[in-house]
């Protein structure tokens, strides 16, 4: 008691080790609790969720992780599973280059489409990420010949004059832009014409058939590659030409404005089903047998024309929802009409547009699928024709479709996370 | 890419424009090829394998009048065609022939401008129902759920034999043959009504194929066969004197195991002699190589070799030949003679 070291009050000189958060408020337990039962209702939710989830899995896992691989036929494979749950994959095995390239597309040449969808990237990227060198879109520029020439083969001479013809077209062009738009846009278009008309005749006839590469007609592509093939084609022609109809259809010229007016409404007001019909059936009367347009060709004309209107619209919203102030701003500047939209309008509309834009490039190239109708034979067309058609697949039809829609998912997922990105990286607004 | 391409189209627009549609065959014999109509697949009739390459029983016709104009059975582009696109790739001009079950009928004749050639097979509208459902004749069926395809013949066909027995059923709208299928097996509807051959071909498929049963009436007639264009009878006479050919050729016992030998020399049957060109002048008057039809039946073998190959007893789809047999086995395949 009387011990004075004792009678100096209790003075702690450590802190106090800091203690674990009580079990409910940390880790796993407070998330679940947080967003998975914080209340009855919920609770609930999450149970049937749960439950829903468990017997999906339950019933894909098995069917996937079963799957067959190697069998010759549908009966083959039933054998092997003999009774349990289990996929078909062998399909996949022995037809995944039909269902790729087509039907009769050269096996030997398949490096070819696989070199152009590489190159693709290469040509998209200096389009699609603006940080990129500017120097790098001279390989855009140049890509559609390069993978004309790859898909199609045959004599080089024919791209190498179709890019001769684009460059003169562009030098007449910029020759002539100065006196008037008209003048160096027609003169340009005319003398690519005159140049490709003059080139065609110099390009010896047979010259395709001892060509470095192999000629491979339009009717021999076919799965996957003819969905890219249609919808990068169709999305890059119809995007420039979807923004020149936005703007006629705001042009304060009758003739214009109507021209733009009565092609949008009137594509927009038909199925694009009844369109390629039109390309497939009813064209084939209009020429003489033997020299009818390619099928391919006729189909991405088609195509185009039904996006670009669309994307039109998109744009045309795009355009309206700017303030009215930066088309005086611009004006007031003493810009002439290129000039205005080229710097301060369509910058702005198009950005505002992205999402519409991707939309439409989205359902775009999920409705190449349709070409399977006219009997070409994109993926679809290769799953419900050929392949299913065999005595030895008949029957398999989730393997097959299940596949298809995982590349337009990876293909289509890929989009859309671009486009975000790309809002994102556009965003100068202070939201 | 577009400018490429058209540019490419223009040039052989412009090459191709001068010229005049002649006969088909000379246009055949200058192309190289034949370009033959073909289904987009169909399980026996037309489908290719893994290597592109097509069989099947409508594709063995092709084989053959490739094999007659050309000497080269493997000289066909294949197109194929779906069931809205076949008469106008015929009309066009796109393709020469459509080998591709079609039905001929009256107004396809003689309306759209074609000319069938002849039958090489006969089919009919047909039930099938599961074996657990105990029914073993389609008059059995009343007020039954029908799976059908719409916007076919069968659809009418199916409601003409319901009325003229007096009977009612409900149709379950389909709209392909493969969902109807899925449906059928789902058990949206008691029977699934189509033609015979594809209600085999689809049996075939099934997991269980004897848990369902064909029953035995046919309830249409929809003879299928070959066609081409009004206009070029020349034309129209090579395709049905090669199929005339592969008819006679089974009916004589001409098969693509004998027919070397048989066509080496004259035989003693004078009609096998006329076929295989070892006697007379037949392949002239058709502007043919005398031995067109010997490289006719060599392509593929006769018509019954052509049957058992694709869709016949030994093939998963089992078709008996039932009407499909020989005029001398009680059947209606019978060819006009070779004289």
């Amino acid at each position: 008691m009387t011990d004075t070291s004792q009678s100096v009050a209790f003075v702690r000189t450590a802190t106090i080790p800091p203690s674990p958060p009580p079990a409910m408020e940390t880790g796993a337990v407070k998330w679940m609790r947080e967003n998975l039962f914080s209340s009855i209702p919920y609770s609930i939710l999450t149970l049937v969720s749960l439950y829903v989830i468990f017997v999906i899995l339950s019933g894909v896992l098995p069917w996937i992780f079963n799957g067959v691989w190697n069998a010759s036929n549908l009966a083959e494979c039933r054998e092997i599973l003999d009774g349990a749950t289990g996929a078909c994959f062998a399909v996949l095995k022995e037809r995944w280059p039909q269902l790729i390239f087509g039907l009769s597309y050269p096996a030997e040449e398949y490096w070819r489409p696989g070199l152009a969808f590489l190159l693709l990237f290469f040509a998209a990227a200096p389009v699609m990420f603006f940080d990129l060198p500017r120097k790098m879109l001279i390989i855009t520029l140049l890509y559609p010949f390069i993978a004309y020439w790859l898909l199609w083969g045959g004599t080089i001479f024919v791209p190498i004059l179709a890019l001769v013809g684009v460059v003169a077209g562009y030098m007449v062009y910029q020759r002539l832009v100065a006196g008037s738009f008209a003048a160096g846009f027609f003169g340009g278009v005319a003398t690519a014409f005159v140049i490709w008309y003059i080139g065609g005749l110099l390009i010896p006839e047979g010259a395709s058939e001892n060509a470095l590469l192999v000629p491979v007609a339009s009717r021999d592509m076919g799965g996957f590659m003819l969905n890219m093939m249609l919808g990068v084609t169709c999305v890059s022609l119809s995007i420039p030409i979807g923004i020149v109809l936005a703007l006629g259809r705001q042009s304060s010229m009758p003739l214009i404005k109507w021209i733009c007016v009565v092609f949008i409404e009137f594509i927009r007001g038909v199925p694009l089903i009844t369109l390629l019909f039109v390309a497939s059936v009813m064209l084939a009367y209009f020429f003489p047998p033997e020299s009818s347009v390619d099928l391919f060709l006729r189909v991405v004309i088609m195509i185009t024309m039904f996006s670009a209107a669309y994307i039109a619209e998109v744009i045309r919203g795009g355009l309206a929802a700017l303030p009215k102030g930066q088309y005086e701003a611009a004006d007031s500047l003493g810009l002439d009409y290129p000039q205005a939209m080229r710097l301060i309008i369509l910058p702005q509309a198009l950005k505002i547009s992205i999402p519409g834009i991707v939309n439409i490039a989205v359902g775009l190239f999920k409705d190449t699928v349709l070409v399977s109708v006219i009997s070409m034979f994109d993926i679809l067309g290769m799953i419900r024709g050929p392949i299913l058609s065999t005595t030895a697949w008949n029957g398999v039809y989730w393997e097959l479709l299940g596949f298809a829609s995982l590349l337009f998912f990876v293909t289509c997922y890929g989009i859309s996370q671009y486009s975000q990105w790309l809002e994102r990286r556009l965003a100068t607004d202070h939201r | 890419m577009k400018t490429s391409v058209f540019f490419g189209a223009l040039t052989v627009a412009g090459m191709a424009a001068g010229m005049a549609s002649a006969a088909t065959l000379d246009d055949v014999k200058a192309r190289g090829t034949l370009n033959c109509g073909v289904s987009t697949g169909l399980v026996g009739f037309a489908s290719p394998d893994a290597n592109g390459v097509w069989t099947g029983f409508d594709v063995g016709l092709c084989r053959a009048v490739a094999a007659a104009v050309l000497g080269d059975s493997d000289a066909v582009e294949f197109i194929p065609t779906t069931g809205k696109t076949r008469f106008t790739a015929l009309a066009s001009g796109e393709i020469d022939m459509l080998a591709r079950n079609t039905t001929w009928t009256f107004s396809r004749d003689v309306d759209l401008k074609f000319e069938f050639v002849g039958t090489n097979y006969y089919d009919g509208q047909g039930f099938m129902a599961p074996r657990e459902l105990g029914v073993s004749s389609a008059l059995e069926l009343d007020g039954a759920t029908v799976c059908i395809q719409t916007g076919t013949t069968t659809e009418l066909n199916l409601a003409d034999f319901f009325r003229s027995n007096n009977m009612s059923y409900e149709p379950v709208p389909i709209e392909t043959n493969a969902e109807a299928q899925q449906q059928y097996l789902a058990g949206a509807c008691d029977v699934f009504t189509t033609d015979a051959s594809g209600l085999a071909a689809t049996r075939a498929s099934f997991e269980v194929p004897g848990d369902h049963v064909l029953l035995p009436e046919i309830v249409s007639k929809e003879p299928l066969g070959p066609l081409v264009r009004h206009g070029d009878s020349d034309w129209g006479d090579i395709v049905r004197w090669t199929l005339n050919a592969l008819i006679t050729a089974e009916e004589l016992d001409v098969t693509s195991a004998n027919i070397e030998e048989l066509a080496a020399s004259p035989t003693d049957n004078p009609e096998i002699n006329r076929l295989l060109g070892t006697e007379g002048e037949l392949g002239a008057m058709l502007g043919l190589d005398a031995d067109w039809a010997m490289k006719a039946i060599a392509a593929g073998g006769n018509y019954g070799e052509l049957f058992e190959k694709n869709i016949g007893e030994n093939t998963p789809i089992g078709l008996a030949r039932g009407l499909n047999a020989q005029w001398t086995e009680g059947g209606l395949i019978y060819s006009p003679p070779f004289r």
